[in-house]
């Protein structure tokens, strides 16, 4: 118990760490890296948990896919870091008076009255060789069925919105479709081969009535 | 000599088979790229390396003495720290993949349950390297290479997950010496046949993933010179490398264990005669390996590079709706226990 404590308290300040930096860096691309430190060390804390499946998922999902195209975004702005610092200090004290009104009704909600030992008793470590997929999978596709459905709905649905109000038709714009180019094959269709003689011999008649050579006569 | 092992603490244990692992692979990384240029220059019609030991043997050797030696030059108005930490970020999940590949039966550092999943999500977060590697470059042509590296590792991602997941709906588990056990049998029933198109999939996207010819635009040298790593040399630049063919040694060994067969002989049990040459074992594996790490070379030496928009057409529109039909495919085949891969 003595070293998963200890890593339990390192994971946890890293992640405190980084969630403060998140907010107080200047550069937005350190803020969203410090971000991604920040999820990766809180995947380590459900690794803690024995919520392998979860904390791994965690990794993939939000450090592999998520943040990449956040920071993608964030690359190709071009923020104007002043203007935006200028109101930090001013804005300060709502914040911090904001952040203590959430501490606090955090703490009250799961802090160890209702969360307690007394509520809520340390789980039975699970056998080593406990499948943590196979449960997960086994409840949500038993007990929360129709949840999972629902909110896999909605993520479509949302997908589809997101999809058709970025999608701009824009006539005047010229661009190439690249699913015809490469079903361009050699053939009649696409060169057409004409047969002729290297020289052509020019009938007498032609000639003479060239204009070019009228004109000098 | 067990004793000996077993009286040692767990944690030089543990390191002395890190080390077990990671030494031949480096090996194997530095004698890789004396192969490409080898194999390449003999499809070219050319000699390779041949001056440095018998027959260039020494190339990689006398390659890392020089990258050694060279200064790392650091822009001016580069962000320091960011810069000399991508190349870290490059290879330590590069490395780290390892330890949950098994190379026998048995034979494995980590026998994590979800083992796949964690190969998966290790190898999305070496894209960071190279995205930060662009930005802190503080450079033109790098921060254009790292925007194509993301859109396209992403956009790969998704197709390599989905021909993964057909991969464990086959094999009914995330672990990889269970995805291989479920192989059993001989070269037909290895999932390569079943599982063809998902294989294709997987082949294609792991060159897309480590960035190789003829996917490799991050680094496109006619149009932006080298890409996310223009600005490195020396060391940092040498990190970067190591990175790129560890991981694809990783997508050579992961094509053998997940589609054929990994240490598993061609061979039903019946044929083998007792040969231990023809029983299952490490050098299956070894030997499968080798013929993906040659197709990677063979691709780069065949093919041109993609065009951009092709890269990503072939990812979004032919391979994402390949993959999704095929799971369906084999989800129905595993239902209705489809002989001879899922008779049991």
């Amino acid at each position: 118990m003595g070293f998963e404590k200890f890593l339990f308290y390192v994971f946890a300040l890293i992640t405190l760490w980084a969630a403060g930096m998140v907010i107080t860096r200047k550069n937005p691309v350190h803020s969203v890296l410090f971000l991604v430190l920040a999820f990766v060390s809180s995947a380590a804390l459900w690794l803690l948990l024995e919520a392998e499946f979860l904390g791994i998922v965690l990794v993939l999902v939000y450090v592999g896919a998520v943040m990449v195209l956040f920071l993608f975004v964030i690359m190709m702005l071009d923020i104007d870091i002043a203007t935006l610092r200028a109101g930090f200090i001013r804005y300060l004290p709502i914040g911090i008076l904001i952040t203590a009104v959430m501490a606090v009704e955090i703490f009250l909600i799961v802090g160890p009255s209702n969360f307690g030992l007394e509520a809520f008793p340390a789980p039975e470590p699970a056998a080593a060789d406990a499948s943590n997929a196979a449960d997960l999978g086994r409840v949500l596709y038993t007990l929360y069925l129709y949840p999972v459905e629902i909110a896999a709905v909605i993520l479509l649905v949302a997908i589809v919105a997101a999809i058709r109000l970025t999608l701009r038709r824009r006539p005047e714009t010229k661009f190439v479709d690249p699913s015809r180019q490469v079903r361009v094959k050699k053939g009649p269709r696409r060169i057409r081969l004409v047969k002729m003689a290297a020289e052509v011999a020019v009938p007498a008649a032609v000639s003479s009535a060239q204009p070019g050579v009228e004109e000098n006569s | 000599m067990i004793e000996l092992w077993n009286a040692l603490p767990l944690v030089i244990q543990i390191l002395l088979k890190i080390t077990a692992i990671l030494l031949p692979l480096l090996g194997m990384v530095a004698y890789y790229t004396y192969a490409e240029r080898k194999v390449i220059g003999y499809m070219q019609v050319r000699i390779g390396p041949n001056r440095v030991g018998w027959r260039g043997l020494l190339q990689p050797i006398a390659d890392a003495v020089k990258l050694m030696m060279k200064e790392i030059v650091i822009p001016t108005k580069a962000d320091k720290t960011l810069f000399l930490l991508a190349p870290m970020i490059t290879i330590a999940p590069a490395m780290a993949v390892w330890a949950v590949f098994p190379f026998d039966e048995g034979l494995v550092l980590a026998d994590i349950n979800a083992g796949l999943l964690y190969i998966l999500a290790l190898s999305s977060v070496g894209v960071y390297g190279v995205i930060i590697a662009g930005w802190a470059s503080n450079s033109r042509y790098a921060l254009l290479g790292s925007m194509r590296v993301a859109a396209q590792i992403v956009a790969y991602e998704i197709a390599m997950g989905f021909a993964l997941v057909g991969v464990l709906v086959a094999a009914g588990s995330l672990n990889l010496g269970a995805i291989v056990e479920a192989q059993q049998g001989n070269v037909l029933t290895w999932f390569w046949l079943p599982l063809l198109p998902l294989f294709g999939v997987y082949l294609i996207s792991g060159v897309a993933e480590t960035n190789r010819a003829p996917f490799d635009v991050a680094e496109g040298e006619s149009e932006i010179v080298a890409g996310f790593h223009v600005e490195y040399s020396g060391m940092a630049f040498a990190v970067f490398f190591l990175a790129e063919y560890a991981n694809m040694i990783l997508i050579a060994a992961l094509s053998a264990l997940l589609f054929m067969g990994g240490w598993l002989s061609p061979l039903p049990q019946g044929w083998t005669g007792g040969i231990w040459v023809l029983q299952d074992g490490f050098h299956w594996l070894l030997l499968k390996t080798f013929f993906f790490m040659f197709v990677f070379l063979w691709l780069r030496a065949t093919f041109p590079r993609y065009r951009y928009d092709q890269i990503m057409r072939l990812g979004w529109k032919v391979f994402i709706p390949i993959t999704i039909v095929w799971i369906l495919v084999v989800a129905l085949a595993v239902v209705y226990r489809l002989p001879p891969w899922w008779s049991a």
